[in-house]
């Protein structure tokens, strides 16, 4: 196994663990937590592409994992306050128990 | 694979199993914070100097640090949560291992991986001023972009979290 097949594998593990993570749990919290490991997964995969691929220069990944980083870091904030506007008007973060708009 | 980065491949897949797995939603932001530390262990592996800093800067120091924040803003005294369901738990197992079987299949079996130079020749470390001199030349137009949209986050965040006006009825006289 090359070393940027190493990478990959190390990522696509990550990325399957926040996957089940983000589907199973039922607090809001653990699934905003399993999206930002699906995210970091992508960034590894991203550098290691960088470093270990056929790309000419290494910098592009590197601002390509910089925007990344910012946008997930904005992702992060507004879902938060998503789910403590959430928390003040259901009084839980239990997912199973937030279901107005069910038919 | 050389022992340093077996060592940091255990550390983040194990933070992260921990990190869904565990009951207490404390010990799951404080295995998440692991998780992302060992990330950016393989980060600066990867000869990316200035992204592993700014990971630990990011999501060890801040993102981290809110994720705990919105637990015991949501939680009070308690953060236990109700133990996983063995079906949950085996689901989970399930899901896990199907999706890393789909992705590992397209790894491996990827005609373009192997083509790739097998021990490229370290490059040299890019330094800081030429990230900055790619963001601020080719990159300005998403660089601004996304100051726009850290902005628009920022303040739909505050006002979503803001305080619900008490939204009386009018009173009659």
């Amino acid at each position: 196994m090359n070393p940027l097949q190493t990478y990959l594998m190390i990522a696509a593990a990550l990325f399957a663990i926040g996957f089940a993570g983000a589907v199973l749990r039922r607090n809001a919290i653990l699934m905003l937590m399993g999206i930002e490991l699906m995210l970091n997964a992508a960034n590894l995969s991203f550098l290691a592409f960088a470093r270990h691929g056929a790309a000419l220069e290494q910098v592009n990944g590197m601002v390509f994992v910089l925007f990344s980083i910012a946008i997930a870091a904005a992702e992060a904030g507004v879902g938060l306050a998503l789910i403590i506007a959430v928390y003040r008007h259901f009084k839980t973060t239990d997912l199973d128990h937030v279901n107005t708009l069910r038919g | 694979m050389t022992p340093n980065l077996f060592i940091l491949a255990l550390l983040v897949i194990g933070g992260a199993a921990a990190a869904m797995t565990l009951r207490n939603l404390i010990h799951c932001a404080l295995a998440l914070a692991l998780s992302f530390l060992g990330l950016a262990g393989l980060f600066l592996h990867l000869n990316a100097q200035f992204v592993g800093f700014a990971q630990i800067l990011v999501y060890v120091g801040a993102v981290s640090i809110v994720i705990l924040f919105a637990i015991l803003l949501t939680r009070g005294g308690d953060t236990q949560e109700p133990p996983l369901p063995k079906k949950g738990l085996l689901a989970g197992g399930l899901i896990t291992v199907g999706v890393f079987a789909i992705l590992s299949g397209g790894i491996g079996g990827s005609h373009l991986l192997p083509l790739v130079h097998p021990s490229p020749p370290a490059p040299s470390e890019p330094t800081v001023a030429e990230i900055g001199k790619v963001m601020m030349l080719s990159c300005v137009v998403p660089l601004l972009a996304t100051g726009v949209l850290l902005t628009a986050a920022l303040l739909g965040a505050l006002l979503l979290a803001l305080k619900e006006k008490q939204t009386e009825p009018p009173s009659r006289p």
